[in-house]
């Protein structure tokens, strides 16, 4: 007997319905079946999960989705969700797991600031009739540097430590081959390149059919080491050493064995069907003086051709430990927030642990400066990035740019049903097997993330130009052109922003 | 009340104010009167609206050359014993005056003296970079005194009023510099107090502005890191110490510094040849905070060059002339045409060009990207 009744209620309206089976098909979950003797579809409401998978497949629009009206006792206390956790957990006995980021109010601060634009005193630009730039460059810069006149022309003497150019602020962040599919992965590696920027292969490796993406292309090295090999870190134009991520703060990666199929396995080089099990610190990390060796091993490695960054979860120390990752030569800091997203996190984690990316970015920014180091590193902030209005309230709070990843599923598919660890998305995004997989179609999948990126950079130069400024370093750092609403003293203080009005 | 009050009264973001630029420079370094710069500013009466005026004048204390020449107002009498203390624990004062005025159609005029010093030596810093640092330390600590020039053989005279009537005030016609920079001001969020008005100055640095710099935000925060306080909360102060930054402590040329301020656009910078181009990347690169994004005209000087700059779409305007020996920047042609009716040359800089006037070289200097002056 299970207690657990169905989150979600299936209505088809049967009038339309011409038992076509395109939802049967599509369900992954095996929601719909068609009976032949009735010659009629019908529906396991307790098996859908939300996705909407068959409401746009649908050619006739019979499928409606709702939650379930039926509710328990009204209780601000014991809530559906904890009642309804509490179930599973009495009937399983395990961590609940979930997808995507945490889905609680409250931790989001970008609906709360606001931007500012010129009137009168200072004219705003037209990025439709003049230049706006959005170029950034990421890695550590001089504090300083040095020319000299030879034969009538001024030379630069001074080296700069190696950078990497982004034509738009925003990059994909990591998402790993197996907890995504070959396609996804492709699409977002040949975006990247389309466009100008990057994307970051996740801690599983990168297939070597894509190691023509290169040049746009992070590498991450996680605590698991799945997939990292010489040529590996020599593709890429980047390396990230992963610590942690805003998901799940102090885990490890988990990637069940039905996942890994023989491509997944050569790529990240583990035996077919094993889970891959990242430990939860990288256990030749356990203080910061380690990290410096691994950070300085893999410039080694690399020829100190590359710029290496370290992510972080944002967590209550961030801005002490961010300053200890910029002077242990990291050249660029990911900072992922309490709403950054994941393939499969306990719940309790995902919804508990961490800081929001604003108040850490915001701390960590000042903190570079108070100590006179912020040119050091770069700045990427993750975690919780909705629209371009976010990506432009991170630039303006201190990021040099950001990453995004659940965005860019949403731009592919997504529906945001945060059932990822199933590896059933019928979406084809969350999933590695062959048949659902092919649901991407890498072509269209690039197409969408290229349009994703164009129109979010139009409208990031937009709001520039409302602001008077005609070049992304113009607005990094620059909270001037922030202001908050209904915050506290103590928020307001810690992003550095004024209130509203003042 | 102290002067932090009076300048940002409503503790906005920062100032905000248009104005009226004027620049002449002899470039064989002969001095001239005030007769010429003033009659040009005040021809752009309309640009200010009395709520500040202002001049600086290189090569008027050639007595004094050696010494660093203090000029400070003080809202009270306590303010001006309590800084002289100050001053005599950190310099030798070899000579001290009241500022000579007169009546003039001025606003609460403060008290306004005049010290010509060197610093006692007894520090391992350089120079400049102790009297920058005590000049610092009584803009910011005393809150009733303000030392609004301190460079040497040069002097900053400004108040609240029409620059031609500052002019009037102090007396500037018995004064003969080789190089004059005029402000008048508009501002919109300040009263106007006499330290607020412009040029600004910082050693023998003076900055005269026009404008709203956008990016004040972040170039604000960037000098911060290396010490500066913006204590004035105006661009021009960001623009001073950006200078300062990049020529004095940097070492980088006049040239470079007008390429962070005012860079090329990255389609320029990609067209270039790879040695330029990779300068060009690299500085802003390195130096992207100190972009001054959004108007601006300046017209910035010190002891033997002058240039004019404005930002890199040019939002704010700027003009050039040449006749003979003498180099005229202004923000409106009919200025330096009304004391210059015949030039050799008058030309419109395009956005981000600098002029640079240099003293004992014919003619201005050119730059590294976009030189398309003749």
């Amino acid at each position: 007997m299970n207690y657990c009744e169905p989150e979600y209620v299936v209505d088809r309206d049967d009038s339309r319905c011409i038992r076509c089976k395109v939802c049967v098909n599509q369900c992954t979950y095996e929601t719909h079946y068609y009976d032949p003797e009735d010659d009629r579809v019908y529906s396991r409401s307790e098996r859908c999960v939300n996705c909407h998978r068959c409401v746009v497949f649908c050619p006739t629009q019979a499928i409606s989705i709702r939650r379930n009206p039926t509710a328990y006792t009204a209780n601000d206390n014991w809530t559906q969700e904890v009642i309804m956790d509490i179930k599973r957990q009495a009937e399983v006995g395990g961590v609940l797991l979930t997808g995507m980021g945490c889905d609680k109010p409250n931790y989001s601060y970008w609906d709360r600031l606001l931007l500012n634009a010129s009137q009168v005193t200072n004219p705003s630009i037209d990025p439709i009739r003049e230049p706006m730039e959005l170029r950034t460059y990421l890695g550590s810069r001089p504090d300083r540097l040095e020319l000299e006149m030879e034969s009538g022309e001024m030379i630069l003497k001074t080296k700069l430590a190696p950078q990497v150019c982004v034509e738009t602020p925003i990059l994909f962040s990591a998402l790993s081959y197996g907890a995504i599919s070959y396609n996804v992965h492709e699409a977002l590696a040949r975006a990247a390149s389309q466009f100008g920027t990057l994307f970051n292969t996740g801690e599983g490796g990168l297939d070597s059919r894509l190691y023509k993406f290169g040049d746009h292309t992070i590498v991450q090295v996680a605590s698991g080491r799945f997939g990292v090999h010489q040529d590996y870190l020599d593709v890429g134009a980047a390396v990230e050493i992963k610590i942690g991520q805003g998901a799940k703060p102090g885990i490890g990666g988990h990637l069940p064995g039905e996942k890994v199929g023989p491509e997944v396995s050569r790529t990240r080089m583990i035996p077919v069907g094993t889970d891959a099990l990242s430990p939860a610190p990288q256990h030749d990390i356990y203080s910061i003086e380690d990290l410096r060796q691994l950070i300085y091993a893999l410039k080694e490695a690399t020829d100190y051709t590359k710029p290496v960054s370290v992510k972080i979860a944002a967590v209550h120390n961030s801005a002490a430990i961010a300053s200890g990752i910029a002077r242990a030569g990291a050249d660029i800091i990911a900072i992922d927030g309490v709403r950054g997203g994941t393939g499969a996190a306990p719940k309790v984690c995902r919804d508990n642990v961490g800081i929001p990316i604003e108040l850490a970015l915001a701390s960590v920014d000042q903190r570079l400066r108070d100590e006179g180091i912020r040119n050091k590193v770069s700045i990427i902030a993750a975690g919780g990035i909705k629209s371009s209005a976010d990506v432009v309230k991170a630039i303006a709070l201190g990021a040099d740019a950001v990453y995004i990843a659940t965005a860019a599923l949403v731009a592919i598919g997504c529906t945001v049903c945060q059932r990822c660890y199933t590896g059933k998305c019928p979406w084809g995004i969350a999933t590695t097997d062959p048949w659902i997989s092919k649901r991407v179609n890498p072509d269209i999948a690039t197409r969408r993330l290229v349009n994703l990126l164009q129109a979010w950079s139009w409208e990031i130069k937009e709001m520039m130009g409302g602001m008077g400024v005609n070049a992304i370093e113009s607005l990094r750092g620059n909270r001037l052109h922030l202001r908050g609403v209904g915050l506290t003293e103590a928020e307001l203080k810690v992003l550095g922003v004024k209130a509203a009005g003042e | 009340m102290s002067w932090t009050e009076a300048n940002n009264r409503y503790n906005d973001d920062k100032l905000i104010e248009g104005c009226s630029l004027f620049g002449m420079m002899n470039l064989s370094g002969e001095r001239f009167s005030s007769r010429d710069p003033v009659r040009a500013i005040a021809n752009m009466h309309e640009r200010g609206n009395g709520l500040g005026g202002g001049f600086a004048v290189y090569g008027i204390y050639p007595e004094h050359r050696e010494e660093y020449a203090l000029h400070i107002m003080y809202l009270d009498r306590d303010a001006k014993k309590n800084t002289e203390r100050l001053l005599k624990e950190d310099f030798h004062v070899n000579f001290d005056e009241e500022m000579p005025t007169r009546e003039a159609k001025v606003k609460d005029p403060p008290i306004l003296w005049r010290y010509f010093v060197q610093p006692r030596r007894r520090q391992l810093t350089k120079d400049d970079d102790y009297v920058m640092e005590k000049v610092m330390k009584i803009n910011t600590q005393t809150g009733k005194a303000f030392v609004f020039s301190s460079g040497k053989d040069m002097g900053v005279f400004k108040g609240v009023g029409f620059p031609e009537d500052i002019a009037e005030y102090y007396c500037l016609e018995e004064y003969r510099g080789y190089m004059w920079t005029c402000h008048g001001r508009f501002p919109t969020n300040t009263p106007g107090w006499w330290g607020g008005a412009h040029p600004f100055s910082i050693l023998d640095w003076s900055v005269v502005h026009n404008g709203e710099i956008s990016s004040y935000g972040i170039n604000r925060r960037h000098l911060e890191m290396y010490g500066y306080r913006c204590t004035m909360q105006t661009d021009t102060e960001v623009l001073a110490y950006t200078f300062d930054l990049l020529i004095r402590r940097h070492h980088l040329p006049i040239e470079v510094a007008a390429q962070i301020i005012a860079p090329p656009f990255w389609n320029e910078i990609d067209r270039q040849p790879p040695q330029r181009r990779r300068l060009l990347t690299a500085l802003r690169q390195t130096y992207g905070s100190l972009l001054m994004n959004g108007p601006f005209s300046i017209i910035v000087a010190h002891q033997g060059e002058m240039i004019g700059l404005t930002d890199r779409i040019k939002l704010r305007p700027l003009s050039a002339g040449l006749k003979g020996d003498f180099l005229y920047l202004s923000s409106e042609e009919s200025a330096i045409s009304l004391i210059s009716p015949h030039l050799d040359r008058i030309w419109r800089p395009k956005g981000g060009e600098p002029v640079v006037g240099r003293l004992g070289a014919r003619g201005v200097k050119e730059l590294l990207v976009r030189s398309e002056m003749q």
